[in-house]
């Protein structure tokens, strides 16, 4: 494991709708190329610090800095154009276009400081870097399908394919295996860590299947009610006992209630 | 990939078009030139419709268009075709920038409505304006091209060449624009504007944009009409006017601009056609046509090519 500066940092981080208490003070640090694990029940908070890191949310208070500079309160047109980027719980896709078409959007808009108005977007070059892009995810067999008619696992990749186009030094991955079949789950994994790793990105992504989170995360950070609960080595937050009564207890009673 | 030969189509049926103009009867001539005015002001609509956004208002800026032409010859003086359109263009232009801004918030059926109650109160004001010969309108000076002032019936000749090559032109120049990386933003905005946002594009400005360019395109069509027609009158501003740019729209098909074209052609035909053998009920056959297309070809005539060319 091998971690470099410090490229995010959340301090005293909180969001609160009305009387409700989304996130209470929350503080982290991701390193350079580190892979986070984020556990919790749901509503823990996991989803609400992604969406105050990424702009979706602004948080009441606290503040985010990336790479030195403060993105607190940015929207997030404008902190993507920073180097965080995000994939989403349920894929955020257009449903009428294809998985090419998906691709080359994500290029025109994330690589062109401009888009186009003449100019086609479907070209030779355009086309060659998105197949090269479905590849390496390996759904480029699904290139020319429309989205709406793709089984979930296949939506997830291209959902975080098309927010890799940016080459992000941040990547917050929420909840990439859900909604995926379990013996999806960790060829998934596999192929999105795989291509994580290579770009030397940073990446925090949240999961519910805590195998899953012991065999790719360095690091691992448990949410309960608002709040970070335990935040350190894999082994040592998944055998805190906290943890064990608070997160990983009901993980398992989840996983009951499925079977 | 199929070679795309849309380009080349549009440009000789637009090139067939000016040269057969001369030819043809003066009331065909007259219908096929208010048939290019819309076809132009539902180009525009097409914009919208692609971004999710249907506009029960564009008769905003059809009006404008055709007060903008009927003003720049009545009080400026003016008699030139290309200068009377630039004066709506510019109308246009400014009016939709500054509502856009409002309206680029909104989507779905507060769009549709905000749309249509600018359109009338556009509408209400004219029908108001003494100056402006309230609800009667007012007539438009015979138009001259670039200093030549063709002498009788030739104007009717040169109007309806340039609603050809406007209509063409822009359709020719739209045809490369959707397929641009703003042509596909629009469809992404429809779908799914949060990913656009996240794609570090902001789905408000796609809209603005095609807001404004839907609102000039709009505008043409209105001047193009004023021109064939020599009279202006509120009623372009009527949600009924707004309303046949969204029925030409569902009765094309939103696939290509092709398809608005030739409905606004085959509308136009039909509303002309059934005034004449029943003049009290062309709304209630119309009606009965829309019905039919949303029941059996809900994506338009166009669809039905497109159907033929894959069972070939």
């Amino acid at each position: 494991m091998s971690t470099g500066n410090t490229i995010l940092e959340a301090k005293g981080l909180s969001k609160s709708f009305g009387a409700v208490t989304a996130a209470k003070d929350i503080n982290i640090l991701v390193h350079e190329g580190e892979i986070v694990g984020v556990i919790g029940s749901n509503g823990a908070g996991k989803t609400t610090f992604i969406n105050m890191v990424t702009g979706y949310l602004k948080p009441t208070t606290g503040t985010i800095t990336f790479r030195g500079s403060d993105i607190t309160g940015l929207l997030p047109r404008q902190v993507v154009r920073t180097g965080v980027c995000r994939s989403f719980q349920v894929s955020q896709l257009f449903r009428e276009l294809t998985v090419l078409e998906h691709m080359l959007i994500a290029i025109g808009m994330m690589r062109a400081h401009r888009l186009s108005w003449l100019a086609p977007l479907h070209t030779p070059e355009h086309e060659r870097h998105a197949r090269e892009m479905l590849a390496r995810y390996t759904i480029e067999q699904h290139a020319g399908a429309v989205v709406s008619t793709l089984p979930q696992g296949v939506r997830k990749l291209l959902d975080i394919a098309m927010a890799t186009v940016a080459e992000p030094a941040l990547l917050l991955l929420d909840e990439p295996t859900s909604g995926v079949a379990i013996e999806e789950k960790f060829p998934l994994m596999q192929t999105v860590m795989g291509q994580i790793v290579a770009s030397k990105a940073a990446c925090l992504f949240v999961e519910h299947d805590m195998e899953i989170v012991e065999g790719y995360a360095h690091r691992v950070i448990a949410f309960y009610e608002g709040r970070v609960l335990a935040d350190g080595p894999v082994k040592d937050v998944l055998a805190n006992d906290e943890v064990r009564k608070y997160v990983i207890g009901s993980e398992i009673h989840r996983e009951k209630e499925k079977a | 990939m199929l070679r795309d030969r849309s380009t080349l189509a549009l440009a000789i049926v637009m090139v067939a078009l000016v040269v057969a103009g001369p030819f043809l009867p003066a009331w065909l001539r007259f219908v096929g030139t208010v048939a290019l005015a819309n076809a132009l002001a539902v180009l525009g609509l097409l914009l919208l419709i692609r971004t999710g956004l249907v506009s029960f208002g564009q008769g905003l800026y059809y009006c404008i268009g055709g007060y903008a032409a009927g003003v720049g010859g009545k009080d400026l003086g003016l008699t030139d075709a290309f200068a009377l359109l630039a004066l709506g263009i510019v109308a246009s232009g400014i009016i939709s920038a500054i509502l856009g801004l409002l309206l680029c918030r909104y989507r779905e059926i507060f769009f549709a409505m905000f749309s249509m109650a600018f359109s009338m109160i556009l509408y209400g004001l004219l029908s108001k304006s003494q100056k402006l010969g309230s609800t009667d309108g007012f007539n438009v000076v015979t138009p001259t091209f670039l200093g030549y002032a063709p002498d009788g019936a030739n104007v009717k000749v040169w109007v309806f060449g340039l609603a050809v090559v406007l209509a063409f032109g822009v359709g020719i120049v739209l045809h490369q624009h959707l397929r641009s990386g703003m042509g596909y933003a629009s469809e992404a905005v429809r779908d799914n504007e949060i990913r656009v946002e996240y794609l570090g594009v902001s789905a408000q400005y796609v809209v603005w944009w095609k807001y404004v360019l839907a609102a000039v395109l709009a505008a043409l069509g209105g001047g193009i009409q004023a021109l064939a027609s020599g009279h202006v009158g509120p009623e372009m501003a009527y949600w009924t006017t707004s309303g046949e740019f969204v029925f030409i729209a569902l009765l094309g098909g939103t696939a290509h601009v092709g398809a608005i074209i030739s409905a606004a052609v085959i509308f136009e035909f039909i509303k002309t056609w059934v005034t004449q053998i029943s003049p009290y009920t062309w709304q209630m056959f119309l009606g009965i046509v829309l019905l039919v297309i949303i029941m059996f070809l809900p994506k338009g005539l166009w669809s039905l090519l497109a159907r033929m060319r894959r069972a070939s």
